[in-house]
């Protein structure tokens, strides 16, 4: 028997004998990590993923030092979580802790879109906006940089300890962790002002919280973006766990097109492609993953979607002559007629998609108008219940009230307080000018009023004796806006 | 001990064996074996700088001298020293001028209605509402003065106290004395009543006007409005310290009143005083 050797020249393409190390079915649970070392790629979606990671880093990083000037006494710092004052400003927003749905809602918001994009395009968050994937392409590109690409990493790793490693490995490392540190540093530069902290963390007399989230979210940059890695993905996001529930057959998932591919198999020049697949088993999109999977296996969990593999396999089918896009991103239900000759309309309204669109519409306009009807005052009564009521010398019935008015414009408010349901009744207000009951509350203040209320002694025998409800109406004397707040009044019982 | 590996998961077993079923001697995860080193190494320094081991008659410090009492007896402390600025302010404002100044009134109430709880409260009430016997001192309705220095001076010295500035007056026990018999004394309930509109048997209330003229006016005045320099109530108000009822009444005149206040000088300091004033000449019935 003849028995055919190939010379790597009969081929076109490089062939990596290579695992996939993350195959679900090779992976034992008591198996150590596989270092995975993916090869660089370059294409479209690897252009688009260094676009996406500059502006990504870019917002993080250049955030805290956008100037927003709000005024005297106010921090002119655009996003400042000021916890201190317990206080949330965003660009022009100013949130208080009572206020802090909004960041519920923003935040519910963010996840529906996240459940549309999901159900359009699968994992596209993961692939090219996650922090985890971003930080870990960085930690990879300078990986690259000090250890050469994907063959050179493996022979530096298989080599014995030499000046080379140690050099070429622990500037590795030192660069990650100056990433880190910076990463880090960046974080609390939301929490105070950017300026300020960063000369105090230079010279050394920030807080010792600011040291302390500095050294945190140093250590978890370099740890999680260096170190794990894909290990964040597999084994402690659960996303991937929650993202399969809003894939259907119309998803656009990156997927290898096996109608088109299959059966696989070593390709030689001038070799006819009758009767055989596109896939010349080359394994270039085995050894670009940043993850260890073969795409050729299907959809799995640990695919992040980033789409290396198609750039990759896309450079050997124009090497090899065939058309591109025998890995792209492709619905199930496309595969499944173009496998029968036919092709599936793309159904981007779908009851699905439909449903997020509408809840999104539903949160975003709920935010929208109670951002827009938020109330700059807050207002609170709290009835006396010790006594509950107070008969005067004249058999007149007194209710005590405490009035609490927060004012949370920056500028000092005057306030005129009266009630209304009650006949007859007077108000009187410790504190207050006696004739008109006006209360001035300085600017961003809680301010607490006793409120003596009297109804009298003809009028109590027609009131409810379980409780009279009745309102106080708070009226910016400026605006003559008018906030009620609904008491009861309380009479002896009868 | 010769290892025995397990020939399915190459893992080592513990070697025992039950019913023919082996058990792998799985060893533990990484990190968690390393998490608990961490934890060993912590303690040990948490042993030493922090009070730990218990002794005889007493225990070890640690380094760093940590102790919650001490930390509570600094917190205490700074509290105080927070409040220092507010007590001097309330020490050198007039007694009539500190409701003039928002911010010390507010906290010349918080401070007040604590103090009013402590001392104030066993007698006339957590909320000041007193009970029978006991003012109401919420209403404005006073013995013996609403105006904010009466209410300091009946504080300070107390009333029928053992102070000798204290507020003194009796009612005569009419009953008990034999001043007035029963009837007088009935007849004489009965015209109180009348005094405020209350249900009254006019017959009987004309027969008492004549005792109460005789016997009532020099303290509780011509028409029965009281004195509060001598504490006497007002007998036409609404408002009644011992009830209303007829049997209140007739109990009041045959055994007299004269409710007794402790002087708080000399128990409180003149501050705490002056603070326990202005709080319940807010209360609401300040004059």
């Amino acid at each position: 028997m003849n028995v055919t050797t190939h010379k790597p020249s009969d081929f076109v393409v490089e062939t990596h004998d290579v695992k996939a190390v993350n195959r679900k079915e090779d992976r034992g649970s008591y198996v150590s990590r596989q270092i995975i070392h993916p090869k660089r790629g370059r294409g479209f979606f690897r252009t688009v993923k260094w676009w996406l990671m500059a502006i990504t880093l870019g917002i993080y990083y250049l955030i805290p030092w956008v100037r927003w000037e709000r005024g005297p006494d106010l921090p002119n710092q655009a996003v400042l979580l000021d916890m201190t004052n317990m206080r949330f400003f965003m660009f022009g927003l100013e949130i208080w802790p009572q206020e802090f749905y909004f960041i519920t809602g923003l935040l519910v918001l963010a996840t529906l879109v996240l459940f549309l994009l999901t159900s359009l395009w699968g994992r596209v968050w993961c692939g090219y906006f996650c922090p985890q994937t971003v930080w870990t392409d960085l930690m990879i590109a300078v990986e690259r940089f000090w250890q050469g690409d994907r063959n050179a990493r493996l022979r530096l790793d298989k080599a014995p300890w030499s000046f080379d490693k140690i050099y070429k490995k622990s500037a590795t490392h030192l660069t990650w962790l100056l990433i880190a540190l910076a990463t880090g540093g960046a974080f609390v530069f939301y929490f105070a002002d950017a300026p300020t902290i960063s000369y105090q963390l230079i010279t050394g007399t920030a807080s010792y919280e600011a040291y302390s989230f500095v050294a945190l979210l140093t250590g978890t940059t370099y740890l999680l973006g260096g170190i794990a890695r894909e290990q964040v993905c597999i084994y402690m996001c659960p996303w991937p766990r929650i993202q399969g529930a809003m894939v259907d057959h119309d998803t656009y998932l990156v997927s290898y097109r096996d109608y088109r591919g299959e059966p696989r198999g070593a390709h030689k020049k001038n070799e006819s492609w009758e009767g055989r697949g596109d896939c010349v088993n080359c394994k270039a999109c085995v050894v670009v993953c940043p993850m260890g999977i073969d795409i050729r296996d299907g959809a799995q969990l640990e695919c992040i979607a980033c789409a290396l593999c198609i750039d990759a396999c896309n450079d050997i089918m124009s090497k090899v002559g065939r058309p591109a896009n025998l890995i792209a991103y492709d619905t199930i239900a496309n595969q499944e007629a173009a496998a029968k000759g036919k092709t599936a309309m793309p159904k981007l309204l779908r009851p699905r998609t439909l449903v997020y669109l509408a809840l999104i519409a539903l949160v975003g306009g709920i935010m929208l108008y109670a951002l827009n009807n938020r109330s700059m005052l807050e207002a609170n009564v709290q009835a006396d219940r010790n006594p509950y009521y107070v008969r005067l010398s004249n058999g007149d019935i007194r209710n005590g009230f405490t009035l609490k008015i927060l004012n949370k414009l920056h500028e000092p408010r005057r306030f005129e307080v009266t009630v209304e349901g009650l006949t007859g009744a007077t108000l009187k207000l410790a504190g207050a000018n006696r004739s008109n009951n006006i209360v001035e509350v300085p600017t961003d203040v809680m301010n607490e009023f006793r409120a003596f209320v009297v109804v009298p002694k003809d009028v109590v025998p027609t009131m409810n004796e379980n409780g009279h409800p009745f309102k106080f109406l708070v009226r910016d004397v400026e605006t003559g806006r008018i906030t009620r707040r609904l008491s009861t009044f309380r009479i002896p019982p009868k | 001990m010769k290892k025995e590996i397990d020939g399915a998961t190459g893992t080592e077993t513990t070697g025992h064996v039950w019913d023919g079923i082996r058990e792998l001697n799985t060893p533990l995860p990484k990190w968690w074996l390393y998490t608990l080193y961490a934890t060993i190494i912590w303690s040990i320094g948490f042993l030493t700088l922090y009070p730990a081991w218990p002794l005889l008659n007493s225990y070890t410090t640690g380094l760093l001298g940590y102790s919650q009492r001490a930390t509570v007896t600094q917190q205490l402390k700074d509290a105080k020293a927070a409040q220092s600025n507010m007590w001097s302010l309330l020490e050198k404002t007039e007694l009539e001028k500190v409701s003039a100044n928002p911010e010390l009134l507010r906290f010349v109430t918080a401070s007040g209605a604590a103090i009013f709880g402590e001392n104030c409260g066993p007698c006339h009430g957590r909320g000041a509402q007193g009970s029978k016997g006991y003012p109401n001192l919420n209403d404005d309705d006073w013995l013996w003065g609403g105006s904010i220095e009466e209410i300091q001076s009946s504080i300070q010295y107390g009333i029928r106290s053992s102070h000798e500035d204290t507020h003194e007056s009796d009612m005569p026990k009419f009953g008990i004395d034999e001043m007035l018999d029963e009837k007088q004394i009935s007849d004489v309930a009965e015209y109180v009543l009348s005094l405020s509109g209350k249900e009254n048997d006019a017959a009987a209330a004309s027969r008492g006007s004549a005792t109460f003229k005789e016997q009532c006016v020099a303290c509780h005045g011509e028409d029965g409005s009281g004195n509060q320099g001598l504490g006497a109530p007002n007998l036409k108000d609404a408002v009644w310290l011992y009830g209303s009822k007829k049997e209140d009444v007739v109990k009041s005149i045959h055994t007299g009143r004269g409710g007794k206040m402790p002087a708080w000088e000399g128990r409180l300091d003149p501050l705490t005083i002056k603070a326990l004033a202005v709080y319940v000449h807010g209360l609401g019935g300040g004059q």
